[in-house]
């Protein structure tokens, strides 16, 4: 918390070079959702979200889901760059017997829900968000989806349920690379006009530069002061954002990486 | 032999055992005036919430408010609280372990004029196959109570399933419940039935029925499906000619399905009763329907003839 714009995009750096350690070179991961995610996540864990590796119970902490679940690497990086496990970790994800699995579950240190299966991040987000009002706590509930993830019937439900319960302690965060697993979406399957959609279901939304630092800051901020309903932020973002060769490439989704990639997407990170 | 609903004890135990614990909450979609989470709804508004008919977010919001610490209670006939939301219950709740409790009602073939798409035959068998879930059938509406409260009590996600028909008072107040016991409704030495829900009283009217030919038989009631008491089964089952067991659910997959499971490296005869491999269909006479799929008192009386 309380990062300058100045460092957050230095940590931004940090948490990209950790998402190359959790799958270093020949392991197979999702780069290009996590890299698009990288600007989000560190502004929630460095700037926005009140949390804290050494109470990580404490029931005032704003909560975090992230319902893509396999950029969870970008969260992993965050976390371990937080404290709440070794950085050591990172490059054990994915193996066997690892802390770290291959998507989020609940049972690793600062991961608070299981997500995987996609388009149920924003329900659980909206059973915190009640959760918290029922016990008049003061915390938010982030939910990161992606936009592929959109085309999953639950998220619509989720959403018209948020606006019925006037949750304004939910932020949804879209991370919109607009490339999917095969491709580009809205040439696969289209999902119209995202934020008019939102609008049409009563929530206030934003729209930004997903990758712009001062932008991210100030929406996040800008979500405190809405009352009587859930937010969301519609961030434009690149898929593999930061990775020359690997930027809005499909077949980045979840790939795996040659020495000499690695060498190159960590130069390209440092030079960011 | 007197009758009560399930579903009416089901709605006043969660009022019932909500007003001791604030933490417990009901979902549900647009059911509730049959499931009876009306009851909680009416008198704590607050902690009820009315998730329209949504049936996945409604189990992940449930998942995501016992993150909380809440205990929350979701509700729908058990055929769209276990069908529609697999996958949510699977990865959501039962994978974490949360403590959600999924209460389905109109189970079996109950909800008659409704129809096949209404009507949950394949529910236990579901349930039972996705690790951590308990899965609870009650016999009649005390056990229903009790089984909620046992519900409560134990951490973890439960399945429990709600007949809409009145059925035959079996069990008495005193008798404990536990989560994963059997219970001897009847003792006999040639044949025991392991059977659960409405399936217990055909079985106690069969065993009045082969009384007559000189067949004696021991009924077990096993209303936790999951986790199965294997040691009382196999004892209950060690010292008769064979078993019968007896269930409102497809033969496949459910308490005979696991009954036979666990017996399989015993050399045991068993015999089922339940729906064979088939939906069901609409019959505004609840008993026509059980008559033709076979879930009679003679189909048992039938199949004990056979193993002795």
């Amino acid at each position: 918390m309380g990062n300058t714009v100045a460092e957050l995009k230095k940590k931004a750096v940090v948490i990209r070079e950790n998402i190359l350690e959790t799958i270093g070179v020949g392991k197979k991961g999702h780069v290009g959702g996590s890299m698009s995610s990288a600007d989000l996540v560190t502004a929630l864990y460095f700037y926005k979200m009140n949390h804290d590796a050494n109470n990580p119970e404490d029931p005032d902490r704003d909560r975090f889901i992230f319902s893509k679940g396999h950029s969870v690497l970008a969260q992993y990086a965050a976390l371990a760059e937080t404290g709440y496990f070794s950085k050591d970790e990172l490059k054990k994800t994915k193996t066997f017997g690892s802390i770290l699995q291959g998507h989020p579950e609940k049972d690793t240190p600062g991961i608070e829900a299981n997500t995987g299966s996609l388009g149920q991040g924003l329900s659980l987000g909206l059973g915190m968000a009640l959760g918290g009002k029922l016990d008049k706590r003061a915390y938010n509930v982030y939910v990161i989806v992606g936009d592929g993830e959109l085309a999953e019937g639950q998220i619509w439900e989720a959403i018209i349920a948020a606006n019925n319960f006037k949750v304004d302690n939910l932020v949804a965060i879209v991370d919109s690379n607009k490339v999917q697993a095969t491709g580009p979406i809205a040439e696969r399957y289209d999902l119209g006009d995202i934020k008019a959609k939102f609008e049409a279901s009563g929530w206030e939304t934003f729209e930004i530069d997903g990758h712009n630092m001062e932008e991210i800051v100030e929406a996040l901020d800008a979500t405190d002061n809405v009352k009587g309903r859930p937010s969301v932020i519609i961030a434009n973002t690149v898929k593999g954002k930061g990775v020359s060769f690997a930027e809005n490439k499909a077949s980045y989704h979840n790939a795996k990486l040659t020495e000499e990639q690695y060498r190159q997407a960590k130069e390209d990170i440092a030079n960011l | 032999m007197k009758t009560a609903s399930l579903r009416e004890a089901y709605g006043k135990e969660l009022l019932n055992q909500a007003r001791k614990n604030k933490n417990i909450v009901a979902l549900d979609a647009d059911l509730s005036g049959s499931t009876m989470s009306c009851y909680l709804g009416e008198e704590y508004p607050d902690r009820f919430f009315e998730m329209g008919i949504a049936e996945q977010n409604m189990v992940t919001t449930a998942a995501g408010l016992s993150l909380t610490g809440k205990i929350p209670f979701v509700n729908s006939f058990a055929v769209f609280a276990t069908g529609r939301p697999y996958d949510q219950i699977r990865q959501g709740v039962a994978l974490p372990n949360l403590n959600v409790k999924i209460a389905g009602s109109s189970c079996g073939l109950s909800d008659a004029g409704d129809g096949a798409t209404h009507q949950a035959i394949e529910d236990m068998s579901i349930m039972r196959s996705i690790p951590n879930m308990t899965v609870i059938s009650p016999v009649d509406a005390l056990e229903t109570r009790k089984a909620v409260r046992a519900m409560v009590e134990y951490e973890g996600p439960v399945y429990l399933r709600v007949s809409r028909a009145d059925l035959p008072i079996i069990t008495t107040e005193e008798e404990s419940f536990e989560i994963g016991k059997v219970s001897k409704i009847a003792d006999g030495n040639d044949i025991t039935i392991f059977a659960n829900g409405l399936m217990v009283h055909k079985s106690l009217q069969a065993r009045e029925e082969l009384a007559k030919i000189d067949i004696s038989v021991r009924i077990i009631n096993v209303s936790t499906i999951k986790p199965l008491d294997v040691e009382k089964i196999k004892e209950y089952a060690s010292d008769v000619k064979g078993i019968i067991t007896a269930e409102e659910h497809s033969m496949i997959g459910g308490l005979g399905g696991a009954i036979a499971e666990a017996l399989s490296d015993e050399l045991i005869r068993i015999k089922r009763v339940g729906v064979q491999d088939r939906f069901g269909q609409s019959s505004c006479d609840y008993d026509k329907l059980l008559e033709h799929y076979g879930l009679t008192t003679d189909e048992i009386v039938r199949k004990a003839q056979e193993l002795i």
